[in-house]
């Protein structure tokens, strides 16, 4: 392979918001000259939507995929066929990043059913007897900061075997009471969950008291609307037989991508809630 | 005979001889030739030589030593001793310079020679001492090559200026290593990381193998454990770990350098095997620490534009995007580590990194990990998370409260805990001291240079915590000595009503001994102090608890009171550790109580008036320890004795002692070994005087010689030490003895004879029996040194060609020449035996001499005749050069009779025919410069003893000259200076045919 294409974006973390100006270099490597057919960059940004197979049976969410939603989509012709130099060749890029018309740009996320990408693609068309080059190439962007100061909520918690609701034989439970609150059910993205748990008393030992982090997407098509909740992660806060009423402390970084702000369009909608386990054993 | 003068001034001990020889004399001979010593040239003219020595040294040129001194002597020089030092560094220049200058005018000769010559050693050194020169060179190049090292050490150090008095991690680890062992069987769960790993496994016996298995686990697929490692496996395998760690990061595999960490501190939940717990912290803190450093300098490397690092204290933004968008990167995906455990360690081990985010970023986190804390269950597992905090945190700015003690001690009482430890068979108080290296250096870093009040403050929240023990003793640990000893009395009143749950009070009461070994009490609770704890201690039931514990007590003891409670405290230790013989198991401690006593008792006579210390020492009966411990006291009386003792007490303690010492050599005894011990005992047997009682000073000696027969320094001790005591003798009786005196001298000449025979080294013997003799004659014991002479002269064939010099093989001809030398400038002195014939001494020596093997290719033998020349001249000199008071010497007894001399002449002859006959031999090609230096230095001897008057001998000189250049090898410098010294001499008096001399000398120019 004598020529090699890439692309460099300016920053370092490929973060751009709307308004901003995305720009960078495309590089070409070569020892040779090269004899081209014309350079250009495309900028694309799609929601792509899966259908859950739980939601509408296995070969609707196969043939039934919900085409992509565009929201941006542009070109530019980056250098006119002719020839390079050999050596390293820097072509430097700026695309601004707009609304077009009322297409929000939404925050990048990667879901499950879920996917709103970002993507740089540069192509070099070259002549028959040379292979099409092309390099593709991710940025992400984020949603402005919601404007106005978002009003935290503090919510307290109280777990009981009476509050469980999915359990059968109640009586078997040991007794415990597990209070604590979180900072706030509205999260800022970018700022940890914060909270704090306390065991006040529990009759078995506590083995593990974990955090669960999970996206709930819903997608509407045709047949309606499907609705999944999946698993983001998973983290434990208390490893072991803790202390009886010593607060823990909640605290979980929302991973970067994997998440987004709680959306609501026509077609779609993300949202997160967190769930919070707490493995007893007992020893009888 | 300069040479025989020379040598014997530096072999002889001088307190023997100096009152009959006047060194004085020296300095002319000294002159006369010393420039020709190493003259090299050649030529032969063997015919005309043979021919005339015969007539040679009839006329040996007589000599007036007084007067030849008179005009040789240097000018004697009042020297000003109290200022001046030729040895003495010259520091300032200018300064000295003038203070020479002004001791000018007083002593001419020695301020200039000092003030114009600069001392050439100092001058050199003066700033620019070439190895710091060179170190300073090549400084630059060390800096680059080290400049990792130095940037990790930087790192370790931290910038918070931890002070040296800070007792760093990397000191206690090893401490917690050896202390927290097991024997049980561990298991370990790891990932196929290493190629390695797997191989060993299949290498480790059958069972390991077959016990090895497979754990499915989501993330990391072919997950193993193993089962059944001991505990040096498992140490082994947590060091193929972080070798894996390092081999992944190098060859870029992040991801796989995480998941090895994350699999490193998950182990750290794991308390089965509880006992090897704080060994298995350290163990795996090793690795984070290292993953943490990886993972800062490989940021900081990203910081680094154009080469130019960042400086120490960099503020975040200076640190470009890429470096914090990887570092950022790092805290995401530790972040969603699912374990708590695993999470909370490897965000710890970066904890670093944080500095490149923001200023605050540390002082942040700190607080945020250290409540995460709170989630870990098991108490011991948490307390060790927090010691682990404190050491990545820098450590004195992390404070956290007491009230986690005390939740920590509902814990540890709780059930859970209790169960496990009842299926782990492990009592509460051996698990209680699993947690002592964690407190301690929490409380380490809390109360490092804390003001008096914070401490005074967390002691009370101690108390006020139910008076923990456990918390007590690290406490006691941890904060500065001298706040603890302030306070003795309080913790005594502490440990003693303190709720022991399960831990130790000894321990406790050790910990409170250690302080105040550091640090004095109050003076008046010093005697209450001491009694409330040795109450406690002395009801210890088991003799390890209990030694441990006085051991620490005695050094208190010993600091601050006098014999008596010092004894009391040895008597109940014997009386503790004599039953079953618990000593036997005791020994590095009772050790280090003998040491501790010694260091602060040297006055041995106090020492040994302690009554219990002989029997405490009889409780070392191992006999190495045994020795040891002789070795210390010894040391320490060496040490410390400032003067010599005839006290019975000291003496019959210390040859015990010594004695010990002495039995414990045997055929497998090392030779370093015996070298220390020989040495300790003769600074012991140096130290022993009883004054005038010269009597009992002898028979010490000889039971001396009796008890340390097999350590051969030691005899060749005594027999200086008899010598010494025979001269002694004699100054005390101004060297006239009387009848008493005169016995008494001969009973130590005959110590000294009958002890020689017994060593093994023939040098040592040789000197010994010359030194010996010199003694007998010097105290009129003429037959005694006759008879030193005598075994001496027949000791010489004996003399092996090679003989073990520190280890080594080394030929002994120099050493015999040496020493024959010597012994020929005694023999000056040595008058006739009445029986025996003329000069029967030097007679024998020459006959031994003849028939001695000597080397085929050395010039030792013609060497030593040529010197025997210069004795026989002197010999016939009227008056010696040197005499011993009070002996007649030859020249006194024949008074120059004809036939002496004649006699003398015929030895001569003898002498000068063989000479002349090795001259011959080394006529062939390779050997001329030999037979050159050897022509030569004949020459010279004629020279300065000859009578060169006589024809005959003059025209040998002449021809000798020639035969010293004929081959070209002679040295034209020598030769030169040779004839100009013949020149000048020929200006003195009487010795004007020393121009004609020097007209027939030719210089041969070289071509």
């Amino acid at each position: 392979m004598g020529t090699a294409l890439d692309i460099k974006i300016k920053r370092a973390n490929k973060v751009y918001r709307c308004g901003e100006v995305l720009s960078g270099v495309v590089v070409i490597t070569s020892k040779d000259t090269v004899q081209h057919q014309g350079i250009s960059l495309t900028m694309e940004g799609s929601v792509n939507l899966q259908l859950s197979a739980k939601s509408v049976g296995v070969f609707e969410a196969f043939y039934n995929s919900v085409k992509p939603i565009q929201i941006i989509n542009s070109t530019i012709e980056m250098v006119k066929p002719g020839k390079l130099p050999s050596g390293k060749t820097e072509i430097p890029f700026e695309f601004p990043l707009h609304m077009k018309g009322n297409k929000v740009l939404y925050e990048t996320y990667h879901g499950v059913f879920v996917n709103i990408q970002y993507t740089l693609r540069c192509d070099m068309r070259r002549s028959l007897l040379a292979k099409d080059l092309t390099k593709t190439c991710e940025f992400i962007v984020h949603s402005l900061s919601q404007k106005g100061k978002l009003m935290p909520s503090p919510v307290d918690f109280t777990i009981t075997p009476e509050t469980l609701q999915n359990v059968k034989e109640r009586a078997s439970l040991p007794k415990f009471l597990i209070r604590g609150h979180l900072s706030s059910t509205n999260c800022i993205i970018t700022q940890p969950l914060t909270g704090e748990l306390v065991v006040e008393n529990a009759e078995a030992a506590v083995k593990s008291i974990e955090l669960q982090l999970v996206r709930v997407e819903t997608c509407g098509c045709a047949e309606g609307y499907a609705r999944d909740a999946t698993e983001i992660q998973n983290i434990q806060i208390a490893d072991g037989d803790v202390c009886r009423g010593l607060p823990i402390p909640i605290y979980m970084v929302f991973p970067r991508l994997f998440t987004c702000p709680t959306l609501e369009t026509t077609n779609f909608k993300v949202g997160e809630c967190v769930g919070l386990y707490a493995v007893l054993v007992s020893f009888i | 005979m300069n040479d025989l003068f020379c040598k014997r001034a530096v072999s002889l001990n001088s307190t023997y001889f100096s009152t009959c020889i006047s060194f004085c004399n020296y300095a002319c001979i000294y002159v006369d030739i010393g420039y020709v010593s190493l003259s090299q040239v050649c030529g032969y003219l063997y015919a005309c030589i043979l021919s005339l020595y015969s007539f040679f040294l009839r006329h040996a040129r007589s000599r007036n030593y007084v007067s030849e001194s008179e005009v040789c002597k240097l000018e004697s020089v009042p020297l000003d001793f109290g200022d001046y030092h030729p040895l003495k560094p010259i520091t300032v220049t200018e300064s000295k310079t003038k203070k020479m200058n002004r001791k000018g005018s007083t002593s001419s000769t020695s301020s200039s020679s000092s003030s114009s010559v600069m001392d050439p050693l100092s001058s050199v050194l003066d700033g620019t001492d070439p190895l710091s020169l060179f170190a300073a060179a090549a400084d630059p190049v060390t800096t680059t090559a080290t400049m990792d090292s130095t940037r990790k050490k930087r790192d370790k150090d931290d910038s918070s200026a931890v002070g040296s008095d800070f007792e760093p991690w990397s000191s206690k680890r090893g401490e917690i290593l050896s202390r927290y062992t097991t024997t049980e069987k561990l298991s370990i769960v790891s990932g196929s990381f290493s190629r390695k790993a797997t191989t060993t496994g299949s290498a480790v016996s059958e069972k390991v193998r077959t016990r090895l298995e497979e754990l499915d686990d989501l993330e990391e697929g072919s997950q193993k454990e193993l089962l059944n490692l001991t505990q040096q496996d498992y140490m082994n395998r947590i060091e193929e770990l972080n070798q894996s760690l390092k081999d992944a990061w190098s060859s870029d595999q992040k991801v796989k350098a995480l998941k090895i960490v994350i699999q490193c501190s998950k182990l750290l939940s794991d308390t089965t095997v509880i006992q090897f717990y704080p060994s298995k912290f350290v163990l795996i803190t090793d690795i984070l620490d290292t993953f943490g450093k990886l993972v800062y300098e490989r940021i900081l490397s990203m910081c680094v534009d154009s080469r130019v690092s960042l400086p120490d204290n960099f503020s975040p933004e200076s640190v470009n995007d890429t470096a914090k968008e990887t570092c950022l990167n790092w805290f995401f995906k530790i972040a969603s580590i699912r374990e708590l455990i695993p999470r909370f360690y490897v965000e710890a081990a970066i904890l670093k990194c944080n500095k490149f985010l923001s200023k605050t970023g540390i002082s942040e986190c700190l607080p945020r990990l250290t409540s995460m804390i709170r989630g870990i269950g098991d108490p011991l597992v948490a307390v060790y998370a927090r010691a682990y905090l404190c050491r990545v945190g820098s450590p004195i700015k992390y404070l956290f409260t007491a009230t986690c003690f005390c939740l920590l001690f509902q814990q540890i009482h709780g059930d859970t805990v209790q169960n496990q430890l009842v299926v782990q068979c492990v009592e509460i108080p051996l698990y209680l001291t699993l947690y002592s290296p964690a407190i301690d250096w929490i409380l380490q870093c809390i109360a490092y240079r804390a003001p008096e009040v914070l401490l005074t403050e967390m002691m009370e929240r101690c108390r006020k915590l139910g008076n923990n023990a456990l918390l007590l003793n690290s406490v006691m640990s941890a904060f500065r000595a001298e706040f603890i000893a302030a306070r003795s009395m309080d913790f005594i009143g502490m440990i003693k009503e303190c709720d022991e749950s399960g831990f130790p009070k000894h321990l406790l009461f050790r910990s409170l001994g250690l302080n105040l070994a550091l640090a004095d009490p109050p003076e008046n609770d010093r005697l209450q102090i001491l009694n409330e704890a040795w109450k406690v201690i002395t009801k210890l039931k088991n003799p390890q608890d209990y030694i441990n514990c006085a051991e620490v007590w005695v050094e208190y003891t010993c600091r601050h009171f006098t014999n008596r409670e010092i004894n009391t405290v040895l008597a109940d230790v014997i009386k503790h550790m004599t039953p079953d013989r618990a000593f036997e198991d005791a020994y590095p401690q009772l050790q280090s109580i003998i040491q501790k006593v010694i260091t602060y008792i040297y006055d041995f006579s106090l020492l040994f008036s302690v009554e219990k210390f002989l029997p405490f020492l009889d409780m070392f009966q191992k006999e190495s320890v045994r020795v040891e411990v002789c070795k210390c006291i010894m040391e320490s009386f060496i040490k410390h004795q400032q003067e010599s003792t005839k006290d019975p007490v000291i003496l019959n303690a210390l040859l015990h002692i010594c004695k010990t010492m002495h039995d414990s050599v045997n055929a497998l005894t090392l030779e370093d070994e015996k070298r220390m011990l020989a040495a300790l005992i003769n600074g012991f047997i140096k130290m022993v005087s009883f004054g005038r009682d010269f009597e009992q000073q002898l028979s010490f000696y000889v039971e001396a010689r009796s008890m340390f027969c097999n350590l051969e320094p030691v005899l060749v001790q005594l027999i200086h030490s008899v010598n010494q005591l025979a001269m002694e003798t004699r100054k005390v009786m101004k060297g006239n003895h009387s009848r008493k005196t005169a016995a008494f001298v001969r009973a130590c000449v005959a110590f000294c004879f009958i002890t020689i025979p017994s060593l093994s080294s023939i040098f040592t013997r040789l000197n010994l029996y010359l030194h010996s003799g010199q003694v007998a004659l010097a105290n009129q014991c003429l037959s005694q040194a006759d008879a030193f002479f005598k075994a001496a002269v027949s000791l010489v064939p004996e003399v092996p060609k090679m003989i073990s010099v520190d280890g080594k093989m080394r030929p002994s001809d120099a050493f015999l020449l040496e020493f024959l030398c010597n012994f020929f400038s005694t023999l000056l002195v040595v008058p006739d035996h009445p029986e025996q014939g003329v000069l029967f001494l030097v007679r024998g020596l020459l006959n031994v001499i003849q028939d001695y093997t000597w080397e085929d290719n050395s010039d030792d033998k013609v060497r030593i005749y040529t010197n025997v020349l210069h004795l026989l001249s002197a010999m016939t000199q009227e008056a010696y050069i040197y005499h011993v008071d009070k002996v007649d010497s030859n020249d006194t007894l024949y008074g120059g009779d004809s036939k002496f001399l004649t006699e003398i002449n015929k030895l001569c002859e003898t002498v000068i025919a063989q000479i002349l006959d090795h001259l011959k031999t080394l006529g062939k090609e390779e050997t001329l410069k030999r037979q050159s230096q050897l022509a030569l230095y004949f020459f010279n001897t004629i020279l300065a003893h000859g009578d060169l008057r006589n024809n005959k001998l003059n025209q040998l000189s002449v021809n000798l000259w020639n035969l010293a250049q004929k081959h070209g090898f002679a040295d034209t410098k020598t030769m030169v200076k040779t004839l100009e010294y013949i020149k000048r001499r020929s200006k003195q008096p009487e010795m004007s045919h020393f121009t004609d001399l020097a007209l027939r000398l030719p210089l041969q120019s070289r071509t």
